[in-house]
């Protein structure tokens, strides 16, 4: 078996068309079962609407369905025989920044809808640069209801135009334009007879052929330990086996490594899992390391390679979205999770926010409120063990927890 | 040299490093056990992932007392089999001490029950987390449950007021007595879960291939002939080739006609079904909205 699982994100408002295409993606994969179609053809019924709303089916919560809006990000699968799809689907509203967010830190792809009558607008500015931010690695942009604009070659090249001018500000290193209509299917999952002139693949076609085999670092081995197994009994006697999850690059057995903070060396004597020793892991693979000597390690140390060390650092400089009702607080302590360390921090400084309708820097208002997003440096009660989230989006992000609340406030992405 | 993970690697390593995570962050987790595929799954996830140690954790089964026999006597094999700790929770004895009454009529099931026996359970146990076997593909509510899902000190879910959950970093912090549902299977499917079951030549309960049972139909659905399910006048038992796409308390388990003897014929009937496996759920037809409203009241 050798189907890829690949994660995508979408976000949009009611009338973009974003419920229709997934509706038809899980439609045309199959993936929807009669008796939720049955069901939201019922609910579509009673509620005197016209036809069988697909939107129904991406809107999981009581709240959300009696008010037609998406409020929450809702998870949805669908396969097809070459790939595993996980959409994070998210609201586009810029009230729910923080779910868009959340729906992008995990994606290998990013799918912005842009309706062909509007052409570009403030929230398709908002979603590419939430792509951006986040370092979706692929971002596909699909010009949609093209049947409303008689399926126009100059209205969809005018907007890849301005589409490609904005994107040029944005650190997206993957940008790829697909005419599609929803609602009428083309180009969706079968070519679209009506563009002849559109020479590129349906947006399926994309979805199962984007190449997401680089999307991980590689290179810079770093591998953060979760715990370690200790088995106390016969059998195991002296076993000492540090258990993670590699968050870049690729250990092998008898590398040379390094252990932070201590910075000892030593060499790997085994990489272990339930199902045999493996000769290499690589992200994002779930192993137990066991090195040559002893060393006193545990949860929150990392191992790395002498020769490419992360950066090891009190002060962090990162942009953050902020999650919370509760605006941040300059001098303030936080929470800080990052890998599989928890410390604590305090805002150091505040540089600017960020408006992402615009990318301007405001200088001037620094109260970082609900949804915004601005840089800023905190100090660290200890050193931690980062990377530029550029670099790798494992060890680059962290979040922030309100210590009284226990509520996550804010997500970060690390400069360095 | 390629660095690739199939899908079902994919999905098992992160699994793996969930488990992991609970493990550390908390100080008394347990794992619901029902003996459904779920927990099957889970139950062996968990021996992956600290093995060669053995599994940090106890299992909990609450027992409606309404099971199929095959299930009792799969669980304590496998309880037996991995060397686990396991707690059994009787909804019996809390009906015995008056804390909960039994429900009435045709449709009488333990399924609502079994919230306060699991919260009681759970509380008693000072356990800090409750892993369980939900998955996102299952249901619209869960579709929107996050891995680390926080519980406030009445066991309740407010789905408006969710923690983000960003990347793979778990936000574990509670006050106490509060508590949190982990859900470490979340991005399975259950195709997914049918193909690694059978990847890993995991055994299952026989419940779940095509057997002959006396079953009758009410409302559509096909429910086993038992003693905890009175039947209508009308309603007569008969025998038929069936087989359970889900594993609950017997009355509110929905029985698929189905001759598949194996797991690849499982495989096979799951890839090109037409109804989800909830479909067949008695407890998820209540109403529109079922799942949603026992999940805020501290259901699994």
């Amino acid at each position: 078996m050798s189907t890829e699982l690949l994660r995508f994100t979408t976000a949009g408002s009611v009338d973009d068309g974003k419920s229709t295409l997934i509706g038809r993606l899980l439609y045309d994969s199959k993936s929807i079962f009669e008796d939720q179609y049955e069901a939201i053809a019922a609910t579509s019924l009673r509620r005197g609407e016209e036809g069988v709303n697909l939107a129904l089916l991406t809107d999981g919560l009581k709240a959300e369905r009696e008010q037609g809006i998406t409020i929450d990000v809702a998870y949805r699968y669908f396969a097809t025989p070459k790939r595993k799809f996980i959409i994070a689907d998210t609201p586009g509203h810029i009230q729910y920044t923080r779910n868009m967010v959340t729906g992008a830190s995990t994606a290998n792809v990013a799918l912005v809808l842009i309706d062909a009558r509007q052409g570009i607008v403030e929230q398709t500015r908002r979603h590419a640069f939430i792509a951006s931010l986040l370092q979706i690695p692929h971002l596909v942009v699909c010009i949609n209801k093209m049947d409303l604009v008689d399926y126009s070659q100059e209205v969809y090249q005018t907007i890849k135009d301005e589409f490609s001018g904005f994107s040029g500000k944005l650190d997206v290193k993957d940008i790829h334009f697909i005419p599609i209509s929803a609602l009428k299917g083309d180009n969706v999952v079968d070519s679209s007879v009506n563009m002849p002139w559109y020479k590129g693949g349906t947006l399926m076609y994309y979805l199962e052929n984007v190449h997401i085999g680089s999307d991980q670092n590689f290179i810079d081995t770093r591998f953060p330990i979760q715990q370690v197994i200790r088995p106390y009994n016969d059998d195991y006697h002296d076993y000492r086996g540090y258990a993670g999850r590699v968050a870049g690059g690729i250990l092998k057995k008898g590398d040379e490594v390094m252990l932070l903070p201590s910075g000892f060396t030593t060499r790997i004597a085994k990489i272990e899992t339930f199902d045999g020793e493996q000769e290499t892991a690589f992200p994002p693979m779930s192993v137990t390391v066991l090195l040559e000597d002893d060393f006193d390690l545990g949860r929150g140390d990392m191992i790395v390679r002498p020769n490419n060390q992360p950066v090891v650092s009190q002060d962090i400089d990162l942009m953050v979205c902020w999650f919370n009702e509760r605006p941040l607080q300059l001098r303030g302590k936080y929470l800080l999770m990052h890998t599989t360390q928890e410390l604590r921090c305090m805002v150091t400084e505040v540089h600017y926010k960020l408006d992402i309708n615009t990318l301007h820097r405001n200088l001037d208002d620094k109260t970082i409120g609900m949804n915004d997003i601005a840089r800023i440096t905190i100090r660290c009660t200890k050193a931690i063990f980062v990377d530029a989230y550029r670099k790798n989006r494992n060890t680059g992000s962290l979040i922030l927890v309100d210590e009284h609340t226990n509520e996550t406030i804010a997500a970060g992405m690390i400069i360095a | 040299m390629n660095y690739y993970l199939n899908h079902l690697k994919e999905l098992e390593a992160e699994s793996i490093f969930v488990l992991r995570e609970v493990a550390a962050k908390f100080r008394n987790p347990v794992l619901l056990f029902s003996g459904g595929k779920d927990s099957i799954l889970m139950a062996h996830l968990a021996m992956k992932a600290f093995f060669p140690a053995r599994i940090p954790f106890a299992f909990l089964h609450v027992d409606t007392g309404h099971n199929f026999p095959e299930t009792i006597t799969y669980r304590d094999e496998l309880v037996a089999r991995l060397g686990a700790r396991l707690e059994v929770a009787h909804v019996q004895e809390a009906i015995d001490k008056g804390q909960i009454v039994e429900e009435k009529g045709y449709h009488a099931s333990r399924n609502l029950l079994q919230t306060f026996v699991l919260l009681d359970a759970l509380e008693k146990g000072k356990y800090d987390a409750a892993l369980g076997g939900g998955r996102r593909d299952e249901e619209k509510a869960r579709a929107k449950e996050r891995f680390f899902s926080h519980r406030d000190e009445f066991g309740q879910w407010d789905p408006k007021n969710q923690r983000p959950e960003l990347w793979n970093l778990f936000n574990a912090r509670m006050h106490p007595g509060e508590h949190f549902r982990v859900f470490p299977i979340s991005n399975w499917t259950e195709l997914d879960v049918w193909q690694y079951l059978a990847a890993e030549e995991v055994p299952l309960p026989s419940l779940y291939f095509a057997h002959k049972r006396l079953v009758f139909e009410r409302d559509g659905l096909i429910l086993a002939d038992s003693p905890y399910i009175l039947k209508k006048p009308e309603e007569r038992a008969e025998e038929r080739l069936i087989r359970c796409r889900t594993i609950g308390d017997i009355t509110c388990t929905g029985l698929w006609e189905s001759d598949a003897a194996s797991i690849a014929d499982i495989i096979r009937e799951v890839a090109t079904a037409r109804k989800t496996e909830r479909g067949g759920r008695a407890d998820d037809k209540r109403s529109d909205t079922a799942m949603e409203d026992r999940k805020k009241e501290g259901y699994f």
